[in-house]
Parts: C-alpha cells; structure tokens; sequence
C-alpha cells in the first residue's frame, strides 16, 4: 500500500532490546540497543548508514528492522505497520515483499548443499507468482541487475563462486521482490578490498535506478561515507550522533565520532598519522547506573557526564547526544 | 549410483562392510528357498556334527541349523528393521518438530522426551515379555522395541536442528518466502541425513542386541527362527555341555558377523556423506 | 649496499594435494625474490588467494606438506653470519625463533593457553630464552604491558577473561618483549576495533623505533600499509607485481593492478565515483598463462597472454613486473 507522503519508511522511536544473560545464578542485563530513534524517508529512496564498532548495537538494530529479533521497548514500525505485531502470515504475504536482507558472509547466505538458484527460484515462486518459463525470466532480470545472467549462475554451487558472485547473487535474490528496503548487515566486509567499489556502487544505482531504499550496516566509516546519504552512528546501543554523512563524518561533532574518524588508517601516506593518540582507558563492559556511556574515555568529559544521560540535541541539521551541544 | 561407486572405490571400511552384508543378504535369499519349514520339527536326524549334507549339522530339534540360520538372520533382520523404522522415524520427527518450532511446542515435547528417557528399556521389555509370554510374534517385537528407542535419538536431532535453525541460510529461506515445514525439509534435513545414517545402523545394532538379549531369556517368540531363540534352544538342550558347538555357533557368529558388517559399512557411509568431506570432494572436483 | 636481514631468492612454494584420486598443484609462492633491510617496516600486501599467507610461513620456515618448496632459497643474516633457513635443521631453527625471529599468526587472539594465566604463559617462554625468577619475569612483563596500554592485572587473568582487543594486544607483547631482531607479523589488526587498531599500530611502530626490530607486516588492508611501512611489495597470484617505498605506491604506482587497487579504494574526503577491478582473482590451482593479471588488466596485449613480465629495476629501488614497462610504452599513463 502506497505510504502516506509524511509517513516515514521506517521509523524507530525510542527502540530498546535487552539481552538477559545468565550464568549460574547470576543474570546481567545487557542493553544491545538503547532508546535508538531513526526515521528514513519515504518520498526519496536514501542509503542510510549506521555505523559503529562490534558490541555497538548495530547489527541488532538491523536484525529487529528484518523482524528476526523483536524489541524489549520502543516502537519499530515500516510504512506505519508495527514489525514486532506482525503474524507470520502477514510477514510472508507482506512485509518479505517489501524488506530484504543481504547477509555479512555470502557463503554463509546460501545452504553448501544447494544449488544456489534454488533460493532465487522459491522467491520468484512465492512473490513473483511466476512459473515455469515465467521464473526464469524473472531470475534472469534480477540477475542482471546486479551484473550476472542466469547461464552463469544455473546449477552452481557456493563453493563454486567467488565471494564477489555470491553476493551479487545473494542482492539479486533480495531484487526479486521488488523491495522498497534492503538491509545490508556489513555486506562487503569480507570481501576482497578491489571487490568492494562494485558493490557498493551497485547499492547506489539500485537507490537511482531502482528506488530501493538502504538501510547499510558497517563497521567502515570510509565505505560508509562513499555509498550512504545519512548515517548514524552507534556506541553501546546509543545512536550518538546521526545526520547527513558529509557533515557527520566530515565534521563530526560528537567526541566518539572524531575518535572513530581519527582512529581509521586513511590508505593515503600523505595522510598518516603524525601525533600518537593516547589510548582512552579500557571501557567498562556493563556501565553502572546513570551517565554517559562514553564518559570514561572521553576527552571532554565534564563531571555531569558521569552521573546523568544526555538527550539527543538538535545542531546543524544533525542529532548529537552530548552535553556539550545542550 | 555413483555414490554407491565412490564408496567401494574409496572407502575400505565401506567395501568391508558391503562384503559382509552382501553375504548376509545371500543368506536371507536362500532362505526364501529352504527345504525345511522353519517350525518343523524332527525332520533331520537330530544332533549330527557338520557334514556335506547338513553344513553346519543338526541341532536337538532334529533341524537343519543352516537352514534353519537363514530364516532367522531374515527374521532379525525384520524385527530390527521394523524397530529401527518406528523408533528413529518418531524420534527424527519429533526432534525437528521440537527443534525449529521452539517455544511451547519445544517445552512440551521436551518434557514428554525426558520422561521416556528415564524408562529402563531391558527391564521394562523384559516385564512386558514376560506378561505377554506366548502371544508375542516377531512384529510386535519389533514395534515394541521400536516405540522404547526414539526418546534418546530425538534429543540430538533436536540439537542438531537448533543449530541449523540459527544458520544464516535458514533466514534467507525465510526472506524467500517458504514455510517452516519446507524450510526443514529442503534446508536441514539434508545436513541430517549422514547423521541419520549412522543413526539407523546404531539403532538397527541395538534393536538386533535386545531381540537376541530377550529371545536368549526366553521371552521372545519362542516358535519362530530367530538368532536370539537359536541361541535359546541350543542352550535349553546343553548343547555346550554335549560337546555339539556347532548349534550354538552357527547364530553367535552369524550375529558378530552381521553387527560388523553393518558397522563398518556405517562408518564408511557417513565418512561420505558428511558434509564437511562432501564438500571437499565438490572443491576438488570444481 | 645495505647489509640485508632477510634476501628470499626466485622462491617458489606449492601445496600439492591428493585427495579422492585427484592431484591439485596449489602454486601459492611463484618466483618471488626480495630482500629486506634490518630496521625497516617492511609491508606484503595482496588480497585472498594472492598467497601472501603462504610466503610468511616460507619466509619463516615454518611448513610442512603438503605446503613444499620447490625452489629458490631464503637466507637470514644476523651479526654478519648468513643463515639458510630452508636446510637448517629443526633444533637450529626453533632456536632462532622467538629469540631473533618472532612470528604473531593471523588470529593471534587464540594462541595463548586458555587454561594459563597470561604471566605463566610469558614466564615459559622468557624463561626457555633467558633464564630468571618467576618474579622477575613478572615484573618484566607488567612493565612491558603498560606499554601497550594494558593494566598490571593482566597478568593475571586468563585469556577468556580478556577481550579480543586486549588478546591480540597481549600476543603482540608476547612475540616482541624479548626484542627479537626480525617480527613477521601476519594480519595482526585485522579482527580488532579501529580505536583499538590504532593503538597497536602505535605500538608496531614503537618497537622498531625504540627496539630497533625490523618489521614484516602482512596484510590486505592499504590503510594500515600506508600508516606502517616503509616500503611495501605488492602481491598477485603468488607472484610480487610491484615493490616501492610506500609513498611510490600510493602516488605513482606503475603496475596495472596496483593502479587500480589503490583507485578503488574509498577515503573520508571525497566521494568521487571510484570502479572495482573488472573480473575475480585467479585460482592458484590453475592460473592464467603469460602474466596471471592479463585476463583483468584493461591494457593486456598479445605478448601479456603468455610471456611472463619480468621484474623490471625503476628508480629508487621501484620496481614493478608488467610488459608495458619494459616496453617502454607507458600506455597506462597516458589512459
């Protein structure tokens, strides 16, 4: 159903999912995602970023956006629907059609012993109501797409292709359902470094050409500023400062995300690090009560910032959790 | 099959294996041919030692006791096969049911598993045999043995499926729109079927263990051929004491050998079927 | 000429396999030569499958089949003696490691003992080199740590106690607090965090210049390359394409396929249009004829399909492996 035009896409409000963790007779609660509120357009179809190091939260994120999780609190809703209220039928017959996940490890996306058509043949079957030639034209169109036909690709096994072909093949299956979303988790990671450029260029032509929205998952803020319109950035379940990716990642305003853009090793000698950073202080794993999380290792750190939580403020167009911006 | 190909060429303990169980099927085949009806007695000059006319001579009955291994290899054969069938049949289904649906359906047959679990199966087999003692047929032997054997089975495949539950490719059947029972079948099974396998053969060695444990105390049918009653009758008529070890020699051995047989054909097969070797010989080949 | 630390001459290293009646010749290390200097960072790039893995664990001496050499030699030269690693025998050889050679795997994070506590685990090996006290040791090794920035109570913890981080950073101090003359490092940041990268990174960097070592670092990642070495060789299908100080690389490389590595790769300041390498990195069981390039390389002529490019010496120790140069027709300049 077309959106209403002030509907967002997707939207979360205030989302939290905590992990309960037991060992023993001890139980530690553990905040993955922490009151994190993003909202994508639904009028221009963007490449949104959410970046962060591991333990940040955002692979969670992603995996409650695809429904494989569901939320402790807040509200995570696509085209206005609450995902975490959707029955099973609902998902099939709806929301598959609508979100498609590309997974981190393409090998790992398609069973060893299946031929990896099969996945693609099922979604055309499912969604596409095809059959017999019909499914064929449809593999062959999504197929192409992302560069590949289906004369390369029929009676392959994932064994048999490189990481680069597997995960074409793994974006071409998302395609076949014609999505107004994909859910990228880290999808170029473990690919070889001159692999890489074409696909994320293939992300930005499917944003152009084909109207899919991006929802880009990555620990890469270099890969991050090349493919995304807008980011946000992660630490420890927060979202700490989210906005358009020129001016986050160019200049960033929240201390974590100067750290992190100063921490990156730029693949240019000129631009080599010339003054050794001091390491902050180990981070404590689960914070006591109150105070910001990134207060221990923070160079501005101010007395407040140990015992109370910032709110997101709004600066420069941007959302920036930090008091130093109240 | 080619598959059935590779293995003899490939595989050592698999040729073994087929050598052995190719034996044992000629053994069933014949007795489809016998000259002598498996419950007839006194048909053959009793306690003869081997000889050209009666291989492995006559026991007590007056019997032939080659022919008379035939039937009861075949009829093993059966009693296991129909245990195995039942007993691993529920325990796969139960297990994957209990696996990838999770939640209630899982907590509940979880607990139902447990309790079987705790059930002495000898004992227990041993009480009903002895209450039902004259009426029990090999069939119901079998079902018997195979309604006692899936408890235990249930919970690895159950493990096993929870595992593959969390593999990424379970997601991406998902996002393809399958159902949950297609997404078992087509995405896990295949993962179990070496597991099964070997599964099979384990639980056709146990089933083949108890039927002779229980026909050895003279609770099986006692009427019918089958290794555990050869072994009963030929001790019922001192045959050790007598000095006439060909009667009982015949089934002990016909028991090692099939138990062998199967085993290491097992453990070929699986080698095969692994995954983890199935792929590597896809590499080599790719 | 400098007094090299290491010289690797036409080395040439294949897996071969057999496995289900087929025989597979892996030719991970094909024709390689280099030579590096004592105090240098000396940096091996390439991607998966370029068999980059495979030449440390030749350069190291530490192979076993199927992994075999079949060619060429490797010679270390410490205090003027020239060692040949590949015929010196095992007692020799595991004498020279971890006191003069030192070696931090990829993975490194899973090495320690995880049923020993990380002092005990650095106690049996500076004790095996330089016998002392327990106590000692100890002490050593927490004066040692805070240097990586880790805290005294780490000696006392057990590997799972520690985060990957810390891990990495604790193998990394293992293999270099005896200050060995030559650290073979393969993909040592490659798990870790980019805060975290950094501060080993800074640390690399300070054990060559307050010990002295000379450091050989292997990885894919160009960032961590243009931060580190000094000079860096550039590995494809086995064989070294290109070697040049890191500046040369980056700003005016001359092979094909490093041109195109370091264009495609994405920075934080501009997002001009970048493309990838057109096609995938050949299988080393069965690689392309002539220059193992030529089936991806936008200016592949005749000649490229089946001669073999030979290295070609450039200035200041430059030197890169492809017909163009040789040539003397710089067409890839001009496009």
């Amino acid at each position: 159903m077309p959106p209403r035009p002030d509907e967002p896409l997707l939207e979360t409000l205030d989302l939290t999912k905590v992990f309960t963790i037991r060992q023993g007779l001890a139980v530690t609660h553990f905040s993955a995602v922490d009151g994190a509120s993003i909202a994508l357009r639904a009028d221009t179809p963007t490449i949104y970023a959410v970046a962060g190091e591991s333990g940040s939260g955002k692979t969670t994120l992603a995996r409650m956006v695809l429904g494989l999780e569901t939320p402790t609190s807040g509200r995570l809703t696509y085209k206005g629907r609450e995902v975490a209220k959707l029955t099973p039928s609902e998902k099939r017959h709806w929301f598959f059609r609508e979100v498609q996940p590309v997974f981190q490890d393409p090998f790992a996306t398609f069973s060893p012993l299946k031929r990896v058509e099969t996945y693609l043949v099922e979604t055309a079957r499912n969604y596409r109501d095809a059959r017999g030639a019909e499914i064929d034209a449809c593999l062959d169109e999504a197929l192409g797409v992302v560069g590949l036909s289906l004369a390369e690709v029929r009676g392959r096994y994932p064994n048999e292709l490189s990481g680069g072909q597997a995960q074409r093949i793994s974006i071409a299956r998302a395609l076949i359902t014609k999505p107004s979303l994909i859910v990228a988790d880290e999808p170029v990671s473990m690919l070889d470094a001159s692999l890489r450029m074409s696909i994320l260029n293939l992300f930005k032509e499917l944003k152009d050409r084909q109207a899919v929205s991006v929802l880009y998952i990555t620990h890469d803020l270099a890969t991050a500023y090349y493919t995304a319109d807008r980011i946000a950035v992660m630490l420890r379940g927060w979202i700490v400062e989210a906005g358009p990716v020129e001016e986050v990642l160019g200049n960033p305003l929240h201390p974590y995300t100067r750290l992190l853009r100063e921490s990156v090793p730029q693949a240019d000698p000129d631009k080599a690090w010339t003054v050794d950073q001091t390491m902050p202080k180990p981070a404590i794993r689960f914070p006591l009560a109150g105070g910001c999380k990134f207060a221990a290792r923070c160079p501005a750190a101010m007395d407040r910032c140990h015992r109370e939580v910032p709110a997101a403020y709004e600066v420069d167009g941007r959302r920036v959790k930090c008091f130093l911006y109240e | 099959m080619a598959t059935i190909r590779d293995l003899l060429r490939y595989s050592p303990a698999f040729r073994f294996g087929a050598i052995i169980l190719a034996a044992v099927l000629v053994l069933v085949a014949l007795s489809f041919v016998s000259p002598f009806d498996p419950e007839a007695r006194r048909v053959v000059p009793r306690n003869q030692s081997p000889s050209w006319q009666h291989l492995f001579g006559t026991n007590s009955q007056g019997q032939d006791v080659f022919w008379m291994l035939t039937h009861a290899v075949r009829n093993s054969l059966v009693v296991a096969g129909l245990a195995v069938l039942i007993g691993r049949g529920i325990g796969v289904l139960l297990g994957m049911i209990s696996g990838y649906l999770g939640g209630a359906w899982d907590r509940t047959l979880s607990a139902l598993v447990d309790s079987f679990i705790v059930i002495p199966r000898l004992p227990l087999l041993i009480l009903v045999a002895a209450i039902l003692r004259g009426e029990l047929t090999l069939v119901t032997l079998g079902i018997l043995i195979g309604l006692l054997d899936w408890a235990i089975p249930s919970k690895r495949y159950r493990s096993q499926v929870l595992t593959l539950r969390e593999r990424e490719f379970t997601n991406t059947a998902v996002f393809s729109g399958s159902r949950s029972f297609k997404i078992v079948m087509k995405e896990h099974l295949p993962f179990l079927i070496p597991f099964l396998l070997a599964d099979l053969v384990s639980g056709f060695l146990f089933a083949i263990g108890l039927e002779i444990t229980l026909s050895v105390l003279g609770l099986g049918d006692m009427n019918a051929q089958s290794l555990g009653t050869m072994i009963y009758w030929g001790n019922y008529y001192q045959s050790l004491l007598a000095n006439r070890v060909w009667v009982l020699a015949a089934p002990v051995a016909a028991s090692i050998v099939i138990v062998i047989g199967f085993y290491f054909a097992s453990v070929g097969l699986t080698t095969y079927l692994d995954p983890r070797t199935r792929l590597a010989r896809i590499q080599v080949r790719g | 000429m400098p007094e090299l630390v290491l010289q690797a001459r036409n080395l040439k290293a294949y897996y071969i396999t057999e496995a289900f009646g087929v025989r597979r010749t892996v030719r991970a290390v094909e024709d390689i030569s280099l030579a590096i200097r004592p105090g240098e960072i000396y940096g091996i790039a390439g991607e998966s499958g370029c068999g980059k893995s495979t030449l440390l664990k030749v350069l190291l001496g530490a192979f076993e089949p199927p992994l075999t050499v079949v060619g060429g030699s490797v010679q270390y030269t410490f205090d003027g003696d020239d060692i040949d690693a590949l015929s010196i025998d095992e007692a020799d050889l595991l004498a020279l490691r971890w006191a003069k050679i030192s070696y931090v795997p990829q993975g490194s994070m899973h090495v320690l003992n995880p049923v020993r506590r990380i002092g005990a685990t650095f106690y049996d090996f500076i004790n095996s080199h330089r016998p002392m006290s327990k106590r000692a040791s100890a002490g050593m090794v927490r004066d040692y740590l805070a240097h990586f920035d880790l805290s005294p109570t780490v000696v006392n913890a057990f590997p799972h106690q520690l985060s990957g981080g810390m891990r990495q950073r604790v193998t990394i101090a293992l293999a270099t607090i005896l200050s060995p003359r030559l650290v073979f490092a393969d993909e040592p940041t490659t798990a870790l965090d980019v805060v975290v990268q950094r501060g080993v990174m800074q640390q690399l960097k300070r054990i060559r210049n307050e010990g002295g070592s000379t450091l050989v670092l292997v990885t894919h990642d160009m960032g961590v390359q243009a931060n580190l070495a000094d000079r860096i060789a550039i590995l494809y299908a086995g064989r070294l394409v290109e070697e040049g100080d890191t500046r040369t690389i980056f700003k005016d490389p001359k092979h094909p396929y490093t041109r195109h590595l370091i264009a495609s790769l994405p920075t934080l300041d501009e997002r001009h249009a970048r493309e990838s390498i057109q096609g995938r990195p050949p299988a080393l069981d069965n690689p392309p004829s002539g220059c193992s390039f030529h089936p991806r390389c936008p200016y592949a002529m005749d000649l490229c399909k089946h001669t073999v490019p030979p290295m070609v010496m450039l200035e200041n120790g430059h030197r890169a492996a492809c017909h163009l140069i040789t040539d003397g027709t710089d067409n890839a300049a001009a496009a």
